[in-house]
């Protein structure tokens, strides 16, 4: 913008540029910009090269043959598992920060400021670690209960505030015309609160799904099985033994296979949301 | 109108509402300050008054909706402010109508209108259904069922919002400015379905600033102004003939909005 109040000084006779003209001309700026990014990447790159780094075509069915599958599927296992838990747990926690009861509220918030708090990973570690503290312990189902478990903990720290903030902006007027028709409170609650509560926070909601999909990938910390490792721990493994990015390439394509579709969903949610309301 | 004896103190068999020297305060301040009235079975009591002068609280007392700060209030003889009283029971005895509809914006028309019966009345599927099927007739909306609380006019939510509280076969209707939030063009379809009510001998206690309606369907009007009712009989005493000040000043500013005041 400088620059135009520069020249409309020096060149006084000149009429002043329209500020659609300007607009206009800011516009061809722009794309001019990008075109001569594009052109300076392509001249320097050595597409050959790339291609065989980050794409190298036996590699590829390699990494599609040796069970992509399978850590595919771990990774949707430990993000589902992870995620029905932190939502149970973050309804209860949400509905406790709300509750009448003090202690409850105090217990909630304690609760939510630590784990909040924490790295996914130091909660992980911990997990992993849980036997060491307690000979004998046994959590259920194996690592998979292990990964559930530390990062459902951590996610339900997150959603409770996501869950609390939802149940907040259902109107009051809803719950008064629950009570008045002589619905007791938690049938109030269930039945008209909540379920418009996650109408209204589903797309924050997805958000910690996908992030959970991402926080998935850090369960190698805990040291797995072949049989256990999710998509990011197989990539990372024919990576190195190859020497190559292919396979950690291919790795992350399967988390956008996982995310996208998560995300038109969404939107589809949102916009027939938007119709009912 | 022979209910103009039902509202002195003396107990008639047949009294819905009892209102004992009721008291509400938020904070420091007096909302309600003593107020004491009944409603008889099949009587239409308008409340009329400024705004912030507590009608609104007063109708939200009758239903515990608010606390009291003291008094009692009693419905069908139970009194509702003893912590003892089930007062989920007694509410589903009690219809509310609100200003802003509070429809439960996820649930249909017809759902709106079965979701209480089914979960507080324990009716079966088919017979809420039928019931809700009903009463949405009696409003005048018929073949809606299926349709969202958004999908609608406000006019034609408000009377949803009244057949759900008709479902559940009350004895009592309470209605809190049930036109103030529509258009002017949506208002005269609401109180239509209300005159009905009133004509077919539901017992009602309506928050109001229609005065026409009021002169016309009330069988008593209530001025209420400061946390006091300031003056009620039936509507061509007080709506035509206020015996005091502040009953005037309220209903000519009401009546004839362009009215400046001399003093002013």
């Amino acid at each position: 913008m400088s620059t135009a109040t520069t020249s409309s000084t020096t060149e006084a006779p000149r009429r002043r540029m329209s500020p659609r003209k300007r607009a206009q001309r800011a516009r061809w700026a722009q794309y001019a910009f990008l075109i001569i990014v594009l052109i300076v990447l392509i001249s320097v790159s050595d597409p050959r090269q790339i291609l065989k780094v980050f794409f190298r075509g036996d590699l590829v069915i390699d990494t599609l043959t040796q069970g992509l599958g399978h850590a595919l599927l771990n990774t949707i296992y430990y993000t589902a598992g992870a995620f029905v838990l932190g939502l149970t747990a973050g309804t209860v926690l949400a509905l406790m920060r709300l509750s009448q009861v003090a202690p409850y509220r105090w217990l909630a918030g304690i609760y939510i400021e630590l784990f909040r708090g924490l790295p996914a990973i130091v909660v992980l570690l911990g997990f992993g670690l849980l036997p060491l503290a307690f000979p004998g312990l046994e959590i259920p189902f194996g690592t998979y209960g292990v990964v559930w478990l530390a990062l459902g903990i951590v996610a339900a720290a997150y959603m409770a505030e996501t869950i609390r903030a939802g149940i907040q902006a259902v109107p009051k007027g809803q719950v008064e015309a629950a009570r008045s028709l002589g619905m007791p409170p938690g049938i109030a609650n269930r039945k008209i609160v909540l379920p418009q509560a996650f109408r209204i926070i589903t797309p924050p909601l997805t958000n910690e799904l996908i992030l959970l999909v991402k926080d998935s990938s850090l369960v190698y910390i805990i040291g797995l099985s072949a049989g256990g490792y999710d998509l990011t721990k197989y990539g990372r493994d024919l990576a190195q033994t190859n020497a190559n990015l292919t396979p950690l390439v291919i790795a992350g394509l399967c988390y956008l296979v996982i995310t996208l579709p998560l995300s038109f969903l969404v939107r589809r949610m949102e916009s027939r949301a938007q119709r009912a309301r | 109108m022979n209910e103009s004896q039902s509202w002195d103190s003396s107990p008639v068999p047949s009294v819905v509402v009892e209102v004992n020297n009721l008291k509400k305060s938020f904070d420091e301040v007096e909302v309600l300050k003593d107020i004491s009235t009944t409603i008889s079975k099949g009587e239409v009591v308008c409340v009329i008054g400024p705004s912030g002068s507590g009608k609104s609280t007063l109708l939200r007392c009758v239903n515990m909706l608010e606390q009291p700060t003291d008094g009692k209030v009693l419905i069908e003889g139970e009194d509702v402010t003893d912590p003892d009283c089930d007062i989920d029971r007694v509410r589903s005895r009690v219809g509310m109508v609100f200003q802003q509809f509070n429809l439960f914006s996820h649930l249909t028309v017809l759902d709106n209108c079965t979701i209480a019966q089914r979960t507080v009345l324990k009716r079966s599927a088919a017979e809420a259904r039928a019931k809700a099927e009903d009463t949405l007739a009696r409003v005048g909306l018929e073949g809606r069922e299926k349709a969202y609380p958004a999908q609608l006019s406000g006019g034609q939510q408000q009377r949803v919002a009244i057949a759900r509280a008709l479902s559940m076969d009350p004895d009592l209707m309470l209605f809190d400015e049930p036109t103030s939030a529509l258009d002017p063009e949506l208002v005269g379809d609401v109180l239509a379905v209300m005159r009905r009510l009133a004509n077919e001998g539901m017992t009602m206690m309506v928050v109001t600033h229609e005065m026409a309606f009021a002169r016309e369907v009330a069988d008593r009007v209530l001025f209420m102004d400061g946390g006091f009712v300031v003056e009620q009989g039936p509507p061509e005493q007080v709506i035509a003939e206020p015996q005091h000040e502040r009953t005037r000043t309220f209903l000519q500013r009401v009546l004839d909005p362009t009215h400046v005041e001399p003093e002013q």
